[in-house]
C-alpha cells in the first residue's frame, strides 16, 4: 500500500489509494537561509586569507584554487537551496522544474546581497590591525581588480548564474547528477595532487604525463577533459554487483576461502612494498609522518573507538615511547646511556608504555565521558611539563632534548631515518602489526568486553565483565601501540625535543580517529593519510590545517557521526520493518494490568 | 538450605525506605514471582541481589555465602544473572555478540591469546560461540540464522526481551532474575514467554525469581508469589491464596469504603 502511494502519480490519489498530502516543496526560508550561508562562507573564506593563500595554486590551466572555491561555494549552496526537503510517507513526490531554478537564482541574489554588505564593510573600514587578512590585496582579488562597485556587480551576476547552475543539478536524474559531481570533484583533487599523481605516473612509466599537466603544475585543458570524461564514464558504467561476489566467496569451501584471503593480503602487501618506489623521497617523507600518526591512531582507536574511553592526553604515551627509546639507544643520553640497539630497546619501551598506561588508567577507572576527557587532557600536559622540569632535565635533557639516536638495522639492511623510502617499510611493518592486532582484539573476549563497556558500562558489569581489568587493558594496549610510534619517531628524527609532544598531537590523532570512523581500521588509515599526509603535500593548506580539522569534526558530528568509513557494525542500517514494529509496540503498549486479580 | 536467602534487608533512598526489613527465600528449582504496586521496591530488591545497589542493612546469602558488597561481575560469576525492566542490550553489538559477552565470566583468554590466536583461544572462542548460539536457539527460530549478525538495536521489542533472556541464560547461571519479562508484549507473545519460563526451569534446571505485572503470567507459572508493598512483604504463598488475601487486594485497589 505504501509502495503504491509512493510511486503513484500525485494527482491520481483521488481515484485510488489513500489521499496523498501535497509534497513539501522548497520554501522561501530555506532559500534565503542557504543564500545567506553561501554569502557568509565566502566572506569567511576571504577574511581568513584563504583566497590570497590559494591564488598561487593553479588547478586547471590558469584557473587558480581561490577562484575554484569562489565558483564552488555558490554552486554547492545553490544546489542545496533548490533541493526539495525530504518527503515523508503519505506525501506526494516533489515535482522538480522551474521552481527549483528560481530558488537557486533567488539564493544567488541573497548571496550577492550578503557580499554587498561584506564589501561595503571591508571596503570602507580599515580592520587590518584586528584582521590582517582583510587586506586591499584580498579585496582586489575578490572584486576582480575592478573596484568595489563594478567588482560587486560581477560577483552578483556570478553568484546568481552559478547558484542557478547548481540548482539545475536538482533537475538531473540521480545517476547523472552524482556522476557529474564525482567527476568535477575528482578533477579538482587530481589537479591539486599534481605532485603525487605525476610522480607516480612517471615512475610507472606512463607516457602522457607531460600532456596531462603543464609546467606550472596544473592540469592542461585536454588533460582536464580527459580526466573528467574517464571519471564520468567510470561512474556511469554499471559496476559489478557486490552481493553475488560476496555470496560466491561465502559458498567457497573453507580451504579455498583461506587461499583467496591470503591472495588478497599478499596483493595488498605487494602494493605497499611498491609504494616507496613510486614516490619521490619528499612524498615518502610525508608518508612516513602519516604512518607514525596512523600507528598512534590505530592505538587510540582501541581506546576511544572500541572501549569508548575518551583519552585526550594520548600524546603522553607517544612521548614515553620516544623518550624511552632515546634514553636507551642514544650514546649522548644525559644520565644513563646503555646504548642498546633498537630491537634490544623495544621490549623495555613497550614495558615502560604499559606501565604508563596503568599509571594513567588506574586513577581514572571510575570516571566516564567528560570527566575522563578532562583528566586525561591534564595527564598529557603533565607528561610534557615533567620532561622540561628542572627535576628531570638531568635525565631527559630538558629543552635540549636527546640527540644522536642511532638508526635501526634488520640483518644487513639499515633503516636510516633520513632515508624515508626505506624507513617507510619499518613504519608500515609496525602499522600492519597494529592493524592486525586491532582486528584480532575486536573479535575476542576482551574486544567484546570493551564494546560492552562503551555501550553500557553498568550492564557490562552486571553481565560479568570486570570493568577494572578491561579498562586497564585498553589503556595499556593503546599506550603500547603509541609508544611504538614514539620510538619510531625518535629513530626517524634521530633527535627528540619536548616541543614535539604537545597537545596538538593528541588532537590530531583524535581527529583522525573520529573522521575515519571510530572502531574502523580502514577509516583510520584513510583519515591518517588525508589529515596528516595531505597538508604536507598541499603546503597552502598547512596554515589552515586546524581550521579544516575543526570544520571536518563539526561536519562529521552533524552529518556522519559514524565516520567516513564506518566500522562494520555501525554501517548496518536499521531494518525498517522491525523499527516500525517497534514503534507500533511502543504506541500500543498498555499500562500494566495490575487490577486483573481474580475474584476481586 | 535455600538457594537464595534474604534476611532483614533494608535500603533507604534519602528519607524513603525502599526496602524495609525484607525476608525472602528462594528454593532450588523454584519459580517465584514478586508482585506489588508501583514503587513497592521490587526493582530495588533485584538491584541489591545483583550487586548494582548496596543494602543499608540485612544480608543476602546465595548458596550459603553472603553476596552483599560483592561487585556485580562477581555476583554473576557466582551464578545470578538478570534482565532489566527497560531492556538494556548493547545496541551496536550483534545479537550473537550480545550473548557471547555473557560468557565473559566463564572464560579466561586475554589480549595475548587473541592476538596470537593460540589454539586455546580458538577453542574457547569456538565454545563461547556454540554456547551463545545454543542459548539463542532456545527461542526457536526467532533469533537464529541471519539474525545472529544483526545489531541488536535492529530487533523488534519482543525479540530484544528474548535476547536479554538468552544473554542471561548463556552466562551459566543457577538463579535468573527477570524484571517484568512480558512488559510491552502482546498477549500471544506473553503466553509464549509463560511457557518459556517454565521450560527454563524444567529443561535447563534454572531457578527463577521474576517481577511481573501480568497476573495471567503470575498465575500461569509461579510456584509461589511474594507480594511487596512499601518495601515490606505483605503476603506470600500460592497464587490462589495470595489473590484472595485482603492485604493484597487493599494494596492494589485501595481500602474498601466501610459499609
Amino acid at each position: 500500500m505504501a509502495e503504491t502511494a509512493r510511486t503513484g502519480p500525485p494527482d491520481s490519489s483521488a481515484s485510488n489509494g489513500p489521499e496523498l498530502l501535497p509534497a513539501r516543496d522548497v520554501g522561501v526560508r530555506q532559500v534565503v537561509r542557504t543564500g545567506l550561508l553561501a554569502g557568509l562562507t565566502i566572506a569567511f573564506v576571504a577574511s581568513i586569507g584563504m583566497l590570497v593563500a590559494f591564488e598561487g595554486r593553479a588547478v586547471v590551466s590558469t584557473l587558480t584554487l581561490d577562484y575554484v572555491i569562489l565558483v564552488a561555494i555558490p554552486m554547492g549552496f545553490g544546489y542545496l537551496a533548490a533541493k526539495p526537503p525530504p518527503q515523508f510517507e503519505g506525501f506526494a513526490v516533489a515535482r522538480r522544474g522551474g521552481r527549483n531554478l528560481l530558488a537557486g537564482a533567488v539564493a544567488g541574489v541573497v548571496t550577492g546581497g550578503m557580499l554587498a554588505v561584506y564589501l561595503a564593510l571591508v571596503g570602507n573600514f580599515n580592520v587590518r590591525e584586528q584582521m590582517p587578512n582583510i587586506s586591499p590585496e584580498m579585496i582586489g582579488r575578490l572584486t576582480f581588480q575592478q573596484g568595489l562597485i563594478k567588482g560587486w556587480a560581477f560577483l552578483m551576476l556570478g553568484s546568481v548564474a552559478l547558484s542557478t547552475l547548481g540548482a539545475a543539478f536538482n533537475l538531473l536524474d540521480r545517476t547523472l547528477r552524482r556522476a557529474l559531481a564525482y567527476a568535477l570533484s575528482w578533477l579538482i583533487v587530481i589537479g591539486l595532487l599534481q605532485v603525487v599523481v605525476s610522480t607516480i605516473l612517471n615512475n610507472l612509466g606512463f607516457p602522457l604525463v607531460d600532456r596531462l599537466y603543464n609546467v606550472a603544475g596544473s592540469l592542461t585543458i585536454p588533460g582536464a577533459i580527459g580526466v573528467f570524461v574517464v571519471i564520468f564514464v567510470a561512474y556511469v558504467v554499471p559496476k559489478p554487483k557486490r552481493e553475488p561476489i560476496k555470496q560466491g566467496y561465502a559458498e567457497l569451501p573453507a580451504k579455498k576461502r583461506r587461499l583467496v584471503l591470503v591472495g588478497i593480503v599478499l596483493a595488498i602487501l605487494a602494493i605497499l612494498a611498491a609504494v616507496p618506489h613510486l614516490l619521490s623521497s619528499d612524498l615518502a617523507e610525508d608518508l612516513n609522518l602519516a604512518g607514525i600518526f596512523l600507528l598512534m591512531a590505530l592505538g587510540l582507536n582501541i581506546v576511544v573507538g572500541l572501549a569508548g574511553l575518551l583519552d585526550l592526553g594520548y600524546v603522553a604515551f607517544f612521548a614515553v615511547g620516544a623518550y624511552a627509546a632515546a634514553v636507551l639507544m642514544s650514546p649522548l643520553s644525559p644520565k644513563w646511556a646503555p646504548g642498546l640497539i633498537f630491537w634490544e630497546a623495544l621490549p623495555f619501551v613497550l614495558l615502560a608504555a604499559a606501565f604508563a598506561g596503568l599509571l594513567v588508567g588506574t586513577p581514572v577507572l571510575r570516571m566516564r565521558g567528560d570527566y575522563l576527557a578532562i583528566v586525561t587532557l591534564g595527564f598529557g600536559e603533565i607528561a610534557r611539563l615533567l620532561v622540561t622540569s628542572t627535576w628531570l632535565t638531568p635525565y631527559f635533557g630538558g629543552a635540549l632534548g636527546i640527540i644522536r639516536i642511532p638508526s635501526v638495522h634488520v640483518g644487513p639492511v639499515e633503516f636510516l631515518g633520513a632515508n624515508s623510502q626505506t624507513f617507510f617499510y619499518l613504519i608500515f611493518g609496525f602499522a600492519i602489526v597494529a592493524a592486525y592486532a586491532s582486528y584480532a582484539l575486536q573479535d575476542s573476549r576482551l574486544g567484546r568486553a570493551w564494546m560492552a563497556i562503551r555501550e553500557d558500562e553498568t550492564v557490562a558489569e552486571a553481565m560479568g565483565v570486570n570493568i577494572v581489568t578491561a579498562k586497564l587493558w585498553a589503556f595499556m594496549i593503546g599506550a603500547v601501540i603509541a609508544s611504538v610510534g614514539g620510538a619510531l619517531f625518535a629513530v626517524k628524527t634521530a633527535s627528540i625535543f619536548p616541543n614535539s609532544f604537545d597537545i596538538i598531537v593528541s588532537i590530531t590523532v583524535l581527529a583522525i580517529v573520529i573522521v575515519g570512523g571510530m572502531g574502523s581500521v580502514p577509516g583510520v588509515v584513510l583519515a591518517a593519510l588525508a589529515l596528516r599526509g595531505l597538508p604536507e603535500i598541499l603546503q597552502e593548506f598547512q596554515s589552515f590545517r586546524f581550521l579544516i580539522y575543526g570544520a571536518l569534526l563539526i561536519f562529521m558530528m552533524l552529518r556522519r557521526p559514524e565516520g567516513f568509513i564506518p566500522s562494520r557494525r555501525r554501517a548496518r542500517e536499521l531494518r525498517q520493518d522491525e523499527v516500525l514494529q517497534d514503534a507500533w509496540v511502543q504506541a500500543h503498549r498498555e499500562e500494566p494490568a495490575e487490577v486483573g486479580l481474580e475474584g476481586s | 538450605m535455600a538457594l537464595l536467602e534474604i534476611t532483614q534487608l533494608t535500603r533507604d533512598f534519602g528519607g524513603v525506605r525502599a526496602i524495609d526489613g525484607l525476608d525472602l527465600h528462594v528454593e532450588r528449582g523454584e519459580i517465584v514471582s514478586v508482585i506489588g504496586p508501583n514503587g513497592a521496591g521490587k526493582t530495588t530488591l533485584f538491584n541489591m541481589i545483583s550487586g548494582m545497589a548496596q543494602p543499608n542493612g540485612g544480608n543476602i546469602l546465595f548458596e550459603e555465602r553472603s553476596i552483599v558488597n560483592l561487585r556485580p561481575s562477581q555476583i554473576l560469576a557466582l551464578g545470578i544473572a538478570r534482565t532489566f525492566q527497560n531492556v538494556r542490550l548493547f545496541p551496536e553489538m550483534t545479537v550473537r555478540e550480545n550473548v557471547m559477552l555473557a560468557r565473559h565470566a566463564r572464560t579466561k583468554s586475554g589480549a595475548l591469546g587473541a592476538i596470537l590466536r593460540t589454539p586455546r583461544f580458538r577453542r574457547e572462542e569456538e565454545d563461547t560461540r556454540r554456547r551463545a548460539e545454543e542459548a539463542l536457539a532456545f527461542f526457536g527460530t526467532r533469533l537464529v540464522g541471519w539474525r545472529f549478525d544483526q545489531p541488536s538495536m535492529s530487533l523488534s521489542y519482543a525479540n530484544r526481551r528474548r535476547l536479554e533472556i538468552a544473554r542471561a541464560m548463556a552466562s551459566g547461571p543457577k538463579l535468573v532474575l527477570m524484571d517484568e519479562p512480558t512488559a510491552g508484549m502482546n498477549p500471544k507473545e506473553t503466553q509464549e514467554l509463560t511457557h518459556l519460563i517454565r521450560r527454563m526451569r524444567d529443561d535447563e534446571g534454572l531457578t527463577i525469581l521474576f517481577i511481573e505485572h501480568d497476573m495471567r503470567v503470575v498465575k500461569g507459572v509461579s510456584d509461589r508469589v511474594v507480594v511487596l508493598d512499601y518495601g515490606r512483604k505483605i503476603a506470600e504463598g500460592p497464587y490462589e491464596e495470595v489473590a484472595h488475601n485482603e492485604h493484597v487486594i487493599e494494596a492494589y485497589l485501595g481500602r474498601k469504603a466501610t459499609a
